[in-house]
């Protein structure tokens, strides 16, 4: 680009009347190597806003607002169902003490169950059934009084 | 609208939001602070962004607000100057050294300036927005911008030429 034209730039430019494509031009321009002497100046001035232009903006943006704040009530309605399931748990096994209202029900509910009772002891007596083995034991011994008797009299005789 | 919605529509200029900030704010943390707030901020009213004609223009005015309001408050008394690191391939080792050197005197300079200039320029010279976008981020009128323009990139040019002559740096 010829200097005079450059030169006319500047002026336009420090009197703020530059369009952006004009602007851009001059920053071409002094972005190059060989800049004359007297508008060294403004090369470092360009170079700087060339520069600054490319700064970037690198933290991480905190945005899980919103998943924090679900994984929040998602605990919180854990927390309720457990403690429901507790207090339900324990009030159904308490309430529940197996009453009817209806008298003949529970009558057949009782047969039943004395049924099943006596069932369970005559299971436990017929193993008492051994017992009666005992007895026939004790009867045989029986015969050995008799025995003893017989020798006693035997005794007896001897001494008269 | 999801995550992914709202991040298509808010990387193109996240970018520039943050440069904004660090413009005014100076210290790099303090702008990246910044643009979480202004961006969650608009995370959260994503329901009304619909509604908004041009986001990347509210973003930038709600960026400079934020800036401004950190900027008064006592918490921003401290503020870090935090220097970049630039990069500029095109030079040899001691012209990029000379470079490097007389890009942070630009910062410097342009550190100087009233706040409004500074956004105008960030917005204008870096961003290179038009001036009627500048207008709407601004709520200026566009020869306002082009005056305070002007008076911004004059003295940038004069300190520049200053420190040359006199070899201050």
């Amino acid at each position: 680009m010829v200097l005079n034209k450059i030169e006319a730039l500047l002026e336009k430019y420090e009197n703020g009347e530059t369009t952006l494509a004009e602007e851009q031009a001059l920053k071409q321009f002094f972005s190059e190597e060989d800049v004359p002497a007297h508008l060294e100046v403004y090369k470092s001035m360009f170079a700087y806003y060339k520069v600054s232009q490319e700064e970037v903006f690198t933290q991480k943006l905190p945005l899980e607002s919103k998943r924090r704040f679900t994984f929040k009530w998602i605990s919180v309605a854990a927390a309720v169902v457990l403690l429901f399931g507790f207090y339900w748990a324990s009030s159904e096994s308490s309430e529940d003490l197996g009453t009817y209202d209806d008298p003949e029900l529970a009558y057949l509910e009782v047969t039943k169950s004395l049924a099943m009772i006596s069932e369970k002891l005559n299971q436990g007596t017929s193993t008492i059934g051994y017992l009666e083995e005992v007895n026939k034991g004790t009867a045989t011994i029986s015969y050995l009084k008799e025995l003893e008797n017989a020798t006693q009299i035997i005794f007896k005789e001897q001494k008269h | 609208m999801t995550q992914a919605e709202f991040l298509h529509i808010v990387t193109p200029f996240k970018d520039k939001v943050f440069r904004l900030a660090k413009r005014l704010l100076v210290s790099t943390e303090e702008a990246e602070d910044a643009t979480q707030e202004v961006l969650i901020k608009l995370w959260k009213n994503k329901g009304k962004i619909q509604g908004y004609n041009n986001v990347e223009a509210f973003s930038m005015t709600m960026t400079k607000n934020y800036c401004y309001d950190k900027l008064k408050s006592k918490q921003a008394q401290n503020l870090k100057i935090v220097h970049s690191n630039y990069e500029d391939k095109q030079t040899g080792l001691q012209k990029q050294v000379e470079l490097h050197d007389s890009m942070n005197w630009v910062e410097k300079i342009i550190e100087g300036l009233p706040e409004q200039q500074r956004l105008i320029i960030q917005l204008r010279d870096i961003e290179a927005y038009d001036f009627d976008e500048i207008g709407k981020m601004l709520d200026m009128k566009p020869t306002a911008i082009r005056v305070a323009l002007s008076r911004a990139r004059k003295t940038i040019r004069e300190q520049l030429t200053n420190t040359h002559n006199y070899g201050i740096k």
